[in-house]
């Protein structure tokens, strides 16, 4: 099973780091690397916290709102969607202050990694409300429902499960874009990995135990949303009830 | 706070650079479409060797591409291979969508109808004829604008290359911003100009996309 494969390169990762870390040139590099694993977690779970609130909004926004609002969440999704993550990075930490507005380099990593994935999702969580089929929304309606208890209690919880497959893609999108902020100065995993190859010049395990510690990031993603498919999906019929 | 005079003096710089951009664009899709088929191909003729091709994609999509392109350049001389920086984030670049292509790839060929393949083998066609004569040219058009997204995406990933000084847009951006200490306009111009291309190419995807639909 697809979860079993997973779940036994995640343990293969785990302790193939293990094992690399009882070898002294290795285990040099442990605790920096660890400490930028930790940075890269917390970036990619407020990150993830951001993307899925402005998915939603946006998503609403651009579905329900009127007639401005759906252009400006339209405008977002297109600016956020149209250009890099990179660029995105970019302007927010060296153009924003000569507007005047001075962002910490975390509050712009968690912002322009948030802003983007949740301009993706966006569209992934407009489709799934699309993907939920008219009869559910007329039976809501036939039962006096008001728009908001249709969405909150019918429609939404529906077109969760559909979101989740494309959300665990973005997901790993966004632990994987977390290594740009290395490039505004954070300490993440990427920015310790460098830092140490240029200190010590060895290459070798240096982006060995990176490429490992990315993957058992990524892996456990993977798997958390699996599971959580798995749990969402419980007691659904697949198809149309006979 | 904008200075129009210094806009279009740096210009002409970046719009060099923006050649660079989308030469490293075209050479990475290039790899990325015909590893990516490889790969597909591979996992279609040889099942037993799709585990590996499955695991090794996954390896591939799981860690970050800014990783594989600093691999690939600080790593490799080490093992004696020497690749100059725009060698090796294009090879980067190229191989990490080739995995992303070759899942599209195999959803083209999972899309084949199975009687294809049973009719090929009625009428005596070698595995090579069948692959190449009935089941690629009925896999490709369906997946074209599934390829198209990812060449989108891969334009949208060419600032990477800056991380190891490959002249492309966003380098040359960064450097005079460190020239001048102006960013506003040069970052400014980067973020309008993959704005414009991306949704100059999205817009050229879905005309593709409705032609293939009506043939």
């Amino acid at each position: 099973m697809w979860i079993r494969m997973l779940a036994a390169m995640l343990v293969a990762t785990l302790l193939l780091i293990a094992l690399l870390s009882a070898n002294p040139d290795y285990r040099l590099f442990m605790p920096g690397l660890l400490e930028g694993a930790v940075l890269t977690v917390e970036i990619t779970l407020l990150g993830a916290v951001l993307a899925v609130f402005m998915a939603l909004t946006a998503a609403l926004a651009k579905l329900y709102g009127p007639l401005p609002i759906r252009w400006l969440s339209t405008t977002y999704i297109e600016i956020f969607r149209g250009t890099s993550a990179l660029v995105q990075l970019f302007w927010l930490y060296f153009v924003l202050p000569q507007f005047g507005v001075f962002l910490d380099a975390f509050v712009v990593a968690v912002l322009a990694l948030g802003l983007n994935i949740g301009a993706y999702g966006a569209e992934v969580v407009r489709g799934a409300i699309i993907s939920v089929a008219r009869g559910q929304w007329e039976a809501a309606i036939a039962l006096n429902m008001s728009k908001a208890q249709m969405l909150r209690r019918i429609i939404l919880p529906q077109a969760f499960t559909a979101m989740i497959p494309p959300w665990g893609n973005l997901f790993i999108e966004l632990v994987k874009s977390t290594s740009l902020v290395s490039l505004i100065t954070l300490a993440d995993l990427t920015f310790k990995a460098q830092q140490m190859n240029q200190s010590t010049l060895k290459t070798v395990p240096v982006f060995t135990l990176v490429l490992l510690m990315y993957l058992a990031i990524s892996l456990t993603v993977t798997i958390a949303m699996r599971l959580l498919e798995q749990r969402a999906s419980r007691g659904l019929t697949r198809g149309r009830v006979a | 706070m904008w200075d129009w005079t210094f806009t279009f003096e740096i210009l002409p710089v970046l719009a060099r650079a923006a050649i660079m951009t989308v030469e490293a664009t075209a050479l990475g899709f290039i790899i990325a479409a015909t590893v990516g088929l490889v790969l597909a191909s591979i996992r279609l003729a040889f099942p037993s060797a799709g585990v590996v091709v499955t695991i090794l994609v996954e390896l591939i999509r799981s860690t970050p591409l800014l990783i594989q392109i600093f691999f690939l350049y600080f790593v490799l001389p080490k093992a004696g291979i020497v690749l100059d920086a725009f060698t090796a984030g294009v090879a980067a670049i190229g191989i990490h969508y080739a995995a992303y292509c070759s899942e599209v790839y195999r959803a083209g060929f999972e899309n084949v109808p199975r009687g294809q393949w049973e009719a090929s083998i009625a009428l005596n066609l070698s595995p090579w004829n069948t692959f190449k004569d009935i089941i690629l040219p009925q896999a490709l058009p369906p997946v074209v604008p599934a390829l198209g997204n990812y060449l989108i995406a891969l334009f949208k990933e060419t600032p990477l290359l800056s991380a190891i000084a490959v002249l492309e847009l966003m380098q040359t951006a960064k450097n005079i911003g460190s020239e001048t200490f102006r960013y506003t306009e040069p970052v400014t111009l980067v973020g309008v100009f993959f704005l414009v291309m991306s949704l100059v190419s999205a817009g050229i995807i879905r005309m593709l996309e409705s032609w293939l639909q009506r043939r």
